[in-house]
């Protein structure tokens, strides 16, 4: 890999893999979900397939063969999808400033900027941990994703619901334990405080995927008033 | 619109939205408040995730089940330091306990 890649002790490189395959193995596991709700909602398996490779987004995704399998029509099935992958180019404008990319690794990393890879990221304080953190997440999500996705859209829910397993808390626990080290910092965690009141206040109002991308606006709130606390003489 | 329309419509906007993020100009994201801004984003974007997928159930209204439970349990281990396996497989645990138990 990189110069910058080698400099990472070992014990570092191993936690960081640690955490990228383990958030890889549990979302993975949700492709079983996927695949086997697209078949039942009427879609077949090259098209559920060809969801899970090329809009490879967990939210928009559901969000799609839901729409499509209540009756909705193809346009507010691709609206929706839409309105849920907003963040993922909220997260790319701080990935592509820590992966420094062009060319074909930049739509490379375009296509794996999702949650659980931003989080793996943004959780490493180190530069070469950052990029390790964001590309080994992105791909052992990409790959279980994939797997699982043809084997739920072939036999289907083989393993069952995955929340019996408690999968669904599993994913909340992984994001809380990625963020909790930035925690510690003030502004950050006002930031998360805000923004989980203003996206559970939206949640009853808006339509889903909504709340999540007005809590955006709490890093704005925070990251423009801290300025006026340090020119107030707080620091 | 057929099917496949609609699947290639949804992944050509979501892989737009995705790499429009890449080609923002830096000087569109530097200088000390955007910046700040920027790198707060991922941190209200997932803790606005993790507060709907906690407790928010159908029709958004805010629900307290297994979810909430493991989610304490996630924190009391994040407060003990413990390792991120355990924090993870803590929080599995304890909502696929209480759901078999059907307590919530």
């Amino acid at each position: 890999m990189t110069s910058a890649e080698a400099v990472l002790p070992a014990g570092r490189r191993r936690e960081v893999t640690r955490q990228a395959l383990s958030v890889g193995v549990a979302t993975g596991a949700y492709g079983v979900s996927f695949g086997a709700l697209s078949v039942a909602s009427g879609l077949d398996v090259w098209q559920t397939q060809v969801l899970s490779l090329l809009l490879f987004s967990g939210g928009s995704q559901f969000a799609l063969v839901g729409v499509l399998g209540a009756g909705g029509s193809g346009a507010s099935a691709v609206a929706t999808s839409t309105l849920l992958g907003v963040r993922n180019g909220l997260y790319a404008l701080q990935t592509s400033r820590f992966l420094g990319v062009s060319g074909l690794r930049r739509l490379a990393a375009a296509q794996l900027t999702i949650d659980e890879s931003t989080a793996v990221g943004i959780a490493q304080p180190e530069p070469a941990a950052r990029r390790r953190g964001f590309w080994l997440t992105g791909l052992a999500v990409f790959l279980g994703w994939n797997l699982m996705t043809l084997l739920g859209a072939v036999v289907g829910t083989l393993i069952g619901d995955p929340r019996t397993y408690g999968l669904d808390a599993a994913a909340g626990a992984a994001f809380l334990a990625l963020l909790w080290p930035r925690l510690r910092a003030g502004d950050a965690a006002a930031t998360a405080v805000l923004a989980a009141g203003v996206a559970l206040v939206a949640s009853p109002v808006l339509p889903a995927g909504v709340p999540v991308i007005l809590a955006a606006l709490a890093a704005v709130a925070v990251g423009l008033l801290r300025r006026t606390r340090r020119s107030g003489g707080a620091s | 619109m057929t099917t496949w329309t609609t699947v290639l419509l949804a992944c050509l906007a979501a892989f737009t939205l995705k790499l429009a993020g890449y080609l923002v100009p830096s000087s569109v994201v530097e200088g000390e408040r955007r910046s700040r801004v920027v790198t707060l984003l991922p941190v209200a974007l997932l803790a606005g995730l993790v507060a709907v997928q906690t407790l928010v159930g159908d029709g958004g209204a805010v629900t307290v089940d297994a979810r909430l439970a493991a989610l304490a349990v996630a924190a009391a281990l994040l407060l003990v330091r413990a390792d991120f396996l355990l924090v993870v497989a803590g929080a599995a645990l304890t909502a696929a306990l209480l759901r078999l138990l059907g307590w919530a």
